[in-house]
């Protein structure tokens, strides 16, 4: 079941009323994978620091879901998905305290939060 | 008597004790030092006169000794020991030295009085009685050798004493270094010596030799024997190193007595006669001592004709008579080369006495043609002197006259050649002591002489090296000096009519000579220096040995030294910058692709992940086969 | 198991380099004195155990094991033999010396001692470790204090410090990396996985039951010849040595000098020989021709120098020939000569740098031709200068006498010409030394010198703690020889069972019989 998303040029209109009718893993993954582009796409054209920040929350967020979901369909009878996600949610708010740390103290040093003038690592 | 030789150790350990003790405490306080250093050397002075004493009575022989020692250090399962072999050589030096080293020390309380350094100086002097002596007793190559670098050292630190002139610290330099180079030579025959023969004990090599030659010839044994002989041509100034014993003349004059001439720079020909049980095996190289000493007594005579500073005159004529002794031993005579060894240390270290005696009178003015007549003020030194000088160029009954004919007739017995440049030596000898003498005793008192007596210190000595002089060679005749020390079968040396009637009779014209020279000014000295022209500059300048060797110097040492040198800045520190510069060319290319744009980076980690995981998929399907059904 | 008396050895610099880390900022005073009660605690200790140390029974002793990594077999494994034991020995005296010698260092004196006691905790921890993943990691914490030291505390000359400190420090980290290669493919050859192990003896099992091949000792050893061979300065790799004297603060060069270069010494015997026979077989002939050229041109060079610190850079570079022609000899005697020979001439050359230190700390000159007649003035300098200088042209009674002569015999019975070269050397250095002292010392008196003051107090250390060595070595060989010994000579049926093993004049095809 779970492989048949992959399958498309075997897709029935029998498959396409299922996915539109039951919910199940591959809307998930589906969900996931858009909230991680969109999340690369903002980490790649954003200028200021707080939205790049804000996009990769979004990026963690996507993996998140997807160890959730796999959790809940894959055969397994613990909760290590669930624990892995919020394992990455702690993680993930002590990355944001630090980085908007980072943010003010740049913004204190530099006057700016533009990424593009932040080059000084290139040496 | 057994006392004595159990206790012979103590003899190089006592001056040793006095070094530490002067050295750390009693180094400012110059009375202290010197009672400290003579109270101990006495009492080795008293211990030789006992061991010799006891080697007499005992009967100990050449070939008979007393040995004791004990493993110093094993080296690898090797083991080296240090130890003392007492026989009659080693007994004749003993006394030879102790005797010396005494009289020379008391003779430097007067002449250091009134120099500050003092303490330092008896230090020196008696560490150098202790390595000598050690030298002595030394019963292996390699105790033999330390003790060897130990003199060395001593007469490094005592020619540069004065270290604040300057020509005194680069003649202190280059004695060392000089004998550096013949230790070398001697270094590496030791260490043949014991990679051939597993030891370098001399009783045990004395046993192995023979067979050695016996069963496998002497050709390897030959290059040993020149080797080591490269160390005495070093220590004990033979041709060509012997440019260093003229210029160690810089240090003060006791140390000039004691050190370069009565006992250090003997040790070369003390090296040959211990260690002969090899040398005579070897004819090529009893030869090569031959010719270097024969060589080296005619050369340096020939140089001491024209010298003017009085110790300098004194110093070539060492280097002659150490050539005499070379001589000697080549030509297979280690009983005239050891007696001539014993009566040239009296005569020489009184002459060098009076030298210092002479020299400290006239303030520090050692150019004899600017002293005269000092026999009036000086009448003990003048004495002394007198008898020195008859000593060394060999008038009966002084000492000179038994050792030097007894070299004559050994000479004479192996190579005509040798015997007619040994008897051109005596005349020589005869004629530049002479000429010393007359110059600077004789004459008138020039005016400005500020020469007095000595004081009681330094005179003593002088009439007891005298009294030595006088009777050391008789009484080596009479006793039988070479019933004691020989190698081989012994056989009584009578003196040759013939060849002692010649020596005398050339001495005699040598004096005659010079006396009209330079007493009654028949000739003029100028006169003849400027006929024989370039022989005279030639002679003068020392046959420019020292310039030809600034000269290699100059090419070889420094010249080498600043090709390397440039060779290590230009060539391979530049290789390695170079190397350097290729890692940061090729670090700056790869540094494009970092512009520091943290999304540049970003984007280009994603790249990477996707191509990976297109790899990942590629090789599940490809190589895993899994995913199989689902392209 | 009774006191670790090794591991508190280790530790003592580290302690004493943590409690100074904790001091106030301005307390230089307490700052020293905690570095000096360090180091001289260590080498009391070290004392008792050179005492302590079974001459009879030899081998590893005072053995410490505490399993660490067990999944890679790594463990903390510390004890000394009769190789380790000496270098322990002179690591702490020179430690001593050279904190005594910094004392007058007011420039963040506080960093300084506590990067100078990391330093030689890590040469501390390379010579105790019995487990070669402590060897490495201790000798990458040796290298990182050196580039600090030398850049923020050291002096510009010839060359800036910023050169000099970075070639020493690539040098350096270029050795870690080949011996990283080296040390690892070793681990990998030696047991199948599960089995592996770092520890060293573990490994000398390995190579007497033969899981090393030939052709691999031969790589091995090679990879070991680069690293440690740029430690101890051969030929082409030495120049890295005198430039970072030059430009190093005078407790950088001292231990550098006297340690640090003889950890190639070491490493060669102790990896080297012992885990890869073969291959040091195989390169030995090449070691030895590299070792007579240095032996020759770096004296040749250190004759053209004019800086102090240049002539005893480049003549520690000559003097270190002697070692790895004995090394390479291959024979107990020889053997027992280079190891002796590190000790010795790593005493003599910290004395000379602790003499040359303070020369400079005091008039900030150390050229030769500006300096002359320092005896009149400074007769503690002048007898510290004579005796680093007499030891150093080997005279007899002090410490460098005996294992050169040792060296000599051990070389010339198998490789007699490259040991006449190499004995040839003895003049040259008794030429540069002399001329250098002779200029420094002696001659008349310039009365710019005579304000300078003489070493006094804290200054004399250096010269009392390495002069008693010197001399008492000197005198006593067999203190030092009888230990070495208990380590050296076990080692002969080793030793003759590759004396007929093929070496590089033979061919890389012979050699390895086309196993590769």
């Amino acid at each position: 079941m779970t492989l048949d998303i992959l399958h498309p040029f075997s897709i029935t209109f029998m498959d396409m009323m299922n996915f539109a009718t039951h919910i199940g893993l591959a809307h998930f993954l589906l969900l996931s994978a858009v909230l991680f582009a969109i999340g690369l796409f903002g980490l790649l054209t954003k200028r200021g620091i707080i939205p790049v920040l804000m996009c990769i929350e979004l990026m963690l967020n996507a993996v998140n879901i997807n160890l959730v979901a796999f959790n809940h369909y894959m055969p397994v009878d613990d909760y290590s998905g669930e624990l892995m996600a919020i394992f990455a949610v702690a993680v993930a708010a002590c990355e944001v305290a630090i980085g908007v740390a980072l943010a003010f103290r740049i913004y204190r040093d530099r006057g700016t939060v533009n990424v593009d003038d932040l080059n000084s690592l290139k040496g | 008597m057994d006392f004595a030789l159990t206790h012979a150790y103590l003899i190089p350990l006592l001056p040793a004790l006095a070094f530490v003790v002067i050295l750390a405490f009693t180094r400012l306080d110059k009375k202290k030092s010197a009672a400290i250093a003579i109270s101990m050397m006495s009492v080795s002075f008293v211990l030789a006169l006992l061991t010799a004493g006891a080697v007499l009575t005992d009967h100990l022989v050449m070939s008979a000794t007393y040995i004791a020692k004990a493993v110093w250090v094993t080296i690898g399962g090797i083991p080296i020991s240090m130890g003392m072999l007492v026989d009659p050589l080693t007994a004749m030096m003993l006394f030879v030295v102790t005797t010396v080293s005494l009289l020379v020390q008391i003779y430097s309380i007067g002449y250091m009085a009134h120099d500050p350094g003092a303490g330092r100086f008896f230090a020196f002097l008696s560490l150098f009685s202790a390595s000598m002596l050690g030298l002595v007793i030394s019963v292996s190559f390699i105790q033999m050798y330390a003790f060897w670098e130990l003199v060395g050292l001593c007469s490094y630190l005592l020619i540069g004493f004065y270290y604040y002139k300057d020509s005194a610290r680069e003649a202190a330099k280059k004695a060392f270094i000089t004998t550096r180079i013949g230790d070398f030579g001697m270094l590496l025959g030791i260490i043949a010596c014991q990679v051939a023969f597993g030891t370098v004990d001399f009783m045990e090599l004395r046993s192995i030799v023979p067979q050695y030659v016996w069963s496998s010839g002497t050709s390897f044994l030959t290059i040993v024997g020149i080797l080591l002989f490269i160390g005495p041509i070093g220590k004990s100034g033979q041709f060509p190193l012997h440019v260093w014993l003229p210029d160690a003349m810089e240090g003060p004059t006791p140390v000039s007595a004691l050190i370069h001439a009565a006992t250090m720079v003997v040790a070369g020909v003390y090296l040959v006669g211990r260690a002969y049980f090899i040398f005579s095996q070897l004819p090529i190289v009893m030869e090569i001592i031959a010719w270097v000493g024969g060589f080296t007594a005619i050369f340096a005579a020939s140089i001491a004709i024209t010298q003017r500073p009085f110790k300098k005159i004194l110093a070539y004529s060492t280097i002659s008579q150490l050539g005499y002794m070379m001589l000697a031993l080549g030509v297979g005579s280690l009983t005239a080369s050891m007696f001539h060894l014993m009566t040239h240390a009296f005569f020489k270290a009184l002459l060098f006495l009076c030298a210092g005696a002479v020299i400290e009178a006239m303030n520090d003015e050692a150019d004899i043609f600017k002293m005269g007549g000092l026999r009036h003020r000086m009448p003990t030194t003048f004495a002394c002197m007198t008898i020195g000088v008859l000593a060394i160029s060999g008038i009966p009954p002084f000492a000179g006259f038994f050792s030097k004919d007894m070299i004559l007739a050994a000479a004479r017995e192996v190579s005509m050649p040798l015997y007619i440049i040994a008897t051109i030596t005596a005349f020589m000898t005869a004629f530049y002591m002479a000429r010393l003498l007359f110059v600077a005793f004789l004459g008138d008192v020039k005016d400005d002489c500020p020469a007095e007596e000595t004081n009681a210190f330094m005179r003593w000595p002088l009439v007891v090296l005298a009294a030595l002089s006088v009777v050391s060679g008789a009484a080596g005749h009479f006793l039988d000096f070479g019933e004691w020390i020989h190698y081989g079968p012994y056989h009584e040396e009578a003196i040759d009519p013939v060849i002692a009637g010649v020596s005398i009779v050339l001495t005699l014209i040598a004096y005659g000579l010079a006396y009209e020279i330079y007493v009654k000014k028949r000739w003029s000295a100028m006169e003849i220096s400027h006929r024989l022209g370039f022989i005279y500059t030639l002679s003068y300048n020392k046959y420019y040995v020292d310039e030809f060797y600034a000269l290699v110097r100059g090419a070889f040492i420094d010249g080498l030294a600043a090709v390397c040198y440039w060779l290590d800045v230009h060539v391979v520190q530049a290789i390695l910058d170079g190397l350097a510069h290729v890692v940061s060319l090729v670090s700056e290319i790869l540094s494009i692709a970092q512009n520091g744009q943290v999304q540049r980076y970003v984007a280009v980690f994603y790249c990477g992940v996707i191509v990976l995981a297109l790899y990942g998929i590629y090789y599940a399907v490809r190589v895993l086969g899994i995913l199989g059904g689902a392209f | 198991m009774g006191f670790p008396i090794l591991t508190t050895i280790f530790l003592l610099p580290l302690a004493a380099a943590l409690i100074i880390s904790f001091l106030p900022r301005g307390a230089h005073d307490t700052v020293r004195h905690v570095a000096a009660g360090g180091t001289a605690l260590a080498l009391i200790l070290t004392i008792v155990c050179y005492v302590n140390y079974d001459i009879t029974a030899g081998g590893i002793q005072f053995m410490e094991r505490v399993p660490w990594i067990t999944d890679l077999g790594v463990s903390y494994a510390v004890g000394v033999d009769g190789i380790s034991l000496p270098m322990l020995l002179i690591t702490n005296a020179i430690a001593l010396s050279a904190v005594c010698n910094s004392w007058h260092i007011e420039k963040r004196t506080k960093e300084f001692y506590i990067l100078l006691l990391l330093f030689v905790a890590g040469l501390i921890g390379t010579f105790l470790a019995c487990d070669l993943f402590i060897f490495l990691l201790c000798y990458e914490v040796v290298v990182i204090p050196v580039y600090i030291l030398i850049l923020i505390w050291g002096s510009t000359r010839r060359i800036t410090k910023e050169y000099g400190a970075m070639k020493l420090t690539m040098f350096l980290l270029m050795g870690s990396g080949m011996m990283l290669v080296g040390i690892v493919s070793m681990y990998l050859m030696a047991y199948p996985a599960g089995q592996r192990t770092f520890d060293f003896g573990g490994l000398m099992l390995a190579t007497q039951m033969g899981h090393f091949s030939e052709g691999f000792q031969i790589f091995a050893f090679f990879l070991l010849l680069l690293s440690f061979g740029s430690l101890i300065t051969l030929f082409p790799l030495h120049n890295w040595s005198p430039d970072g004297h030059a430009s190093a603060p005078t407790a950088v060069s001292m231990l550098h000098a006297g340690v640090l270069k003889k950890l190639g010494g070491y490493g060669l015997i102790r990896i080297g020989l012992l885990i890869l026979p073969l291959g040091a077989r195989f390169w030995a002939p090449l070691i030895i021709a590299l070792a007579a050229i240095t032996v020759i041109y770096a004296g040749y060079i250190a004759l053209a120098q004019k800086d102090l610190k240049y002539i005893i850079g480049y003549s520690s570079v000559s003097h270190l020939g002697y070692i790895a022609l004995g090394f390479a000899a291959l024979n107990v005697v020889s053997l027992s000569g280079a190891v002796a020979n590190m000790v010795a001439h790593g005493i003599m050359a910290a004395l000379f740098f602790a003499q040359i230190g303070y020369i400079y700390e005091k008039t900030h000159l150390r050229s030769v031709p500006e300096l002359a007649g320092l005896a009149h003035y400074m007769p503690h300098l002048t007898f510290g200068f004579m005796l680093a200088g007499l030891a150093s042209v080997g005279l007899p009674g002090l410490s460098g006498f005996v294992p050169e002569v040792t060296i000599f015999i051990g070389t010339m019975k198998v490789y007699p010409v490259c040991a006449v070269i190499a004995i040839a050397g003895i003049i040259i250095t008794a030429l540069y030394i002399l001329r250098m002292l002779a200029k420094l010392l002696f001659g008349p008196a310039v009365p710019k010198f005579a304000s300078v003051p003489d070493e006094h107090g804290v200054d004399l250390v250096p010269l009392i703690v390495l002069g008693t060595l010197i001399v008492v070595f000197g005198i006593f060989p067999d203190l030092l020889m009888g230990v070495i010994r208990s380590t050296i000579l076990p080692l002969e049926p080793m030793l003759d069972d590759i004396s007929t093993a093929p070496t590089i004049l033979d061919g890389f095809s012979y050699a390895i019989g086309g196993g590769f």
